[in-house]
């Protein structure tokens, strides 16, 4: 039996270490993975509790990340709790077998630490691992902060191994600036922190040996097309109702609340910017600035659950704004980008006649500032005014040379 | 196999090889299994083999050859005795008439559509050996 650890009521963790301790908490049975940089720090924490006696579980080093994620997919159709952690080229490396481990309808859990893509070659953050794996069939959960990020892996072992989703899951926090920044995180205590998940329960496990199965067979035109509309109906169905109870349940535990859309100052707010990971945060700073500066009633919508995308709580939120501004921090390479496209496809069917614009920003790691934001924000409010675009449909934030805009 | 909507089997790419739970599978004899629509022993994969291996069991041995070669476990034998072949998965690759060591051979390939009872008729006569006596002149 693995030692338990006395946490303090508040730790002052970063995310990765936040991630990390949730995964000893719930006892994982098999974490198998691939270090890379910014996600390294939780394998190699949760390796560390596993040599420091604090976990049963087993920890297998693999070959490659494509390697990490078989293990997983092996180890979860043998009937285990399984996670692991990657970020962007591993995240890439990976993205067959995520198709399988959805397809067979495997719960496991990826705490993915969001990098940008190469080339260029570089480590910090943006939101294109996020991206590419939008069509994958995960669950994909947004944090903002160590916190969240530690919260969102108690809720997405719990949604993902339920018997009605038996879906992956993916929690997303933002490369260094969530996972190398270190801040208070208020615990759970071990014992809370396992029986909010509780013990795993296993379906249609290989290692049933009276039941044996067959996993990851192949259909063709005569089944295929049946299995992807089952998961897509479990995913359009089933998923969101249970993180809304997850939700419910963690906020009676901890006290902490989280919502499927998060709104700030949405009640009366007249333009909106929405976005994910720290961006929230900033964003949340500067619209109370736009209101008690520059008298614009701004507000903010946090993507808290990427996947299965919430399309009538979005619409729901924005449905009283007049100017939106959609921030996607990936290269869409050829196309608007996915934020802006996903509001277009939640808003066009409803009476709603708001602005939608697109910023491109934050590269590579390069900051979004508070000034980018008021200048966003006032852009917005010229929209509303206008009731049309004043702007270019697609702008570049926050880049060095001149302008860049598109449409 | 039935043929069920999207909503009609159980979730994930996994078929399930028996109907219900077994128990010393090990030793139950295959006929007896309680195999599943979606287990391949259900399923006849005959139209897959232009050639078919056919059993004279005047010659054999009872040596286990063909059993232990056959890649599709389409030998059937009963307490080391040669019963017959599993027209249903026997892909006709002929690997069982190659390993036979009778003479004649214990098995061999006709075409498909080749009734076992003019097979057996036309069964070719032992070979004799080739005589290795160093003749005197």
């Amino acid at each position: 039996m693995a030692d338990t650890i006395e946490l303090r009521d508040i730790e002052v963790w970063d995310g990765n270490m936040a991630a990390s301790q949730a995964l000893r908490q719930v006892q994982v049975d098999v974490v198998a993975a691939y270090p890379i940089t910014p996600s390294t720090p939780i394998v190699e924490g949760y390796a560390g509790f596993k040599a420091n006696g604090y976990v049963d579980g087993e920890f297998v080093m693999t070959e490659s990340e494509h390697g990490a994620m078989s293990c997983c997919i092996g180890a979860a159709a043998a009937g285990g709790r399984v996670a692991t952690a990657t970020s962007s080229q591993g995240f890439a490396l990976m993205l067959e077998t995520l198709y399988s481990a959805s397809g067979m309808r495997l719960p496991i859990v990826l705490n993915l630490v969001n990098r940008a893509i190469g080339a260029p070659l570089n480590v910090n953050g943006d939101h294109s691992d996020m991206y590419m794996g939008r069509d994958s069939g995960w669950i994909q959960f947004g944090a903002y902060s160590p916190q969240e990020a530690y919260d969102l892996n108690f809720i997405a072992f719990k949604v993902s191994e339920d018997h009605d989703v038996r879906l992956p899951a993916i929690v997303n926090q933002d490369g260094f600036m969530t996972s190398h920044t270190a801040q208070g995180v208020h615990t759970l205590s071990d014992e809370v922190a396992y029986n909010f998940v509780g013990d795993y329960k296993p379906m249609n496990d290989m290692l049933d040996l009276d039941h044996p199965v067959t996993h990851g067979v192949q259909t063709e035109e005569d089944w295929h097309f049946e299995h992807k509309a089952r998961q897509q109906h479990a995913l359009m169905t089933a998923v969101l109702p249970k993180i809304q109870a997850a939700f419910d349940d963690f906020e009676k535990l901890s006290g902490r609340k989280y919502n499927i859309v998060e709104s700030y100052n949405m009640d009366d707010a007249e333009v909106a910017v929405v976005c994910m990971g720290t961006s929230v945060e900033t964003a949340r700073e500067v619209a109370e600035e736009m209101r008690t500066q520059h008298g614009i009633k701004a507000g903010v919508i946090g993507i808290r659950v990427f996947r299965p995308w919430p399309l009538e709580q979005i619409a729901a939120a924005l449905k009283d704004v007049k100017a939106i501004g959609a921030l996607d921090r990936s290269s869409p390479h050829g196309a608007m980008g996915a934020l802006f496209n996903e509001l277009s496809g939640s808003l066009f069917n409803t009476e709603t006649k708001a602005v939608l614009t697109n910023y491109i920003y934050g590269l590579g790691g390069r900051d979004l500032t508070k000034a980018h934001l008021v200048g966003i924000f006032t852009e917005l409010k010229a929209n509303a005014d206008a009731l049309k675009p004043t702007t270019p449909l697609q702008q570049y934030i926050g880049l060095r040379g001149p302008k860049l805009s598109f449409f | 196999m039935e043929k069920k909507g999207w909503d009609g089997f159980e979730i994930g790419a996994m078929l399930r090889t028996f109907d219900g739970a077994v128990r010393d599978i090990a030793t139950t004899l295959p006929e007896n299994r309680p195999y599943s629509q979606s287990s391949s022993f259900t399923a006849s994969v005959a139209d897959w083999r232009i050639e078919k291996p056919l059993f004279n069991k005047d010659y054999c041995i009872d040596c286990q050859f063909c059993w232990v070669y056959c890649p599709d476990m389409s030998i059937i034998s009963r307490d080391k005795k040669m019963i017959g072949i599993d027209f249903d998965h026997c892909k006709g690759c002929g690997i069982c008439v190659e390993v036979c060591p009778t003479n004649p051979k214990s098995l061999l390939m006709f075409p498909e559509q080749k009734d076992e009872e003019s097979a057996l008729a036309e069964w070719p006569k032992k070979e004799k050996k080739a005589d290795t006596e160093v003749k005197e002149d």
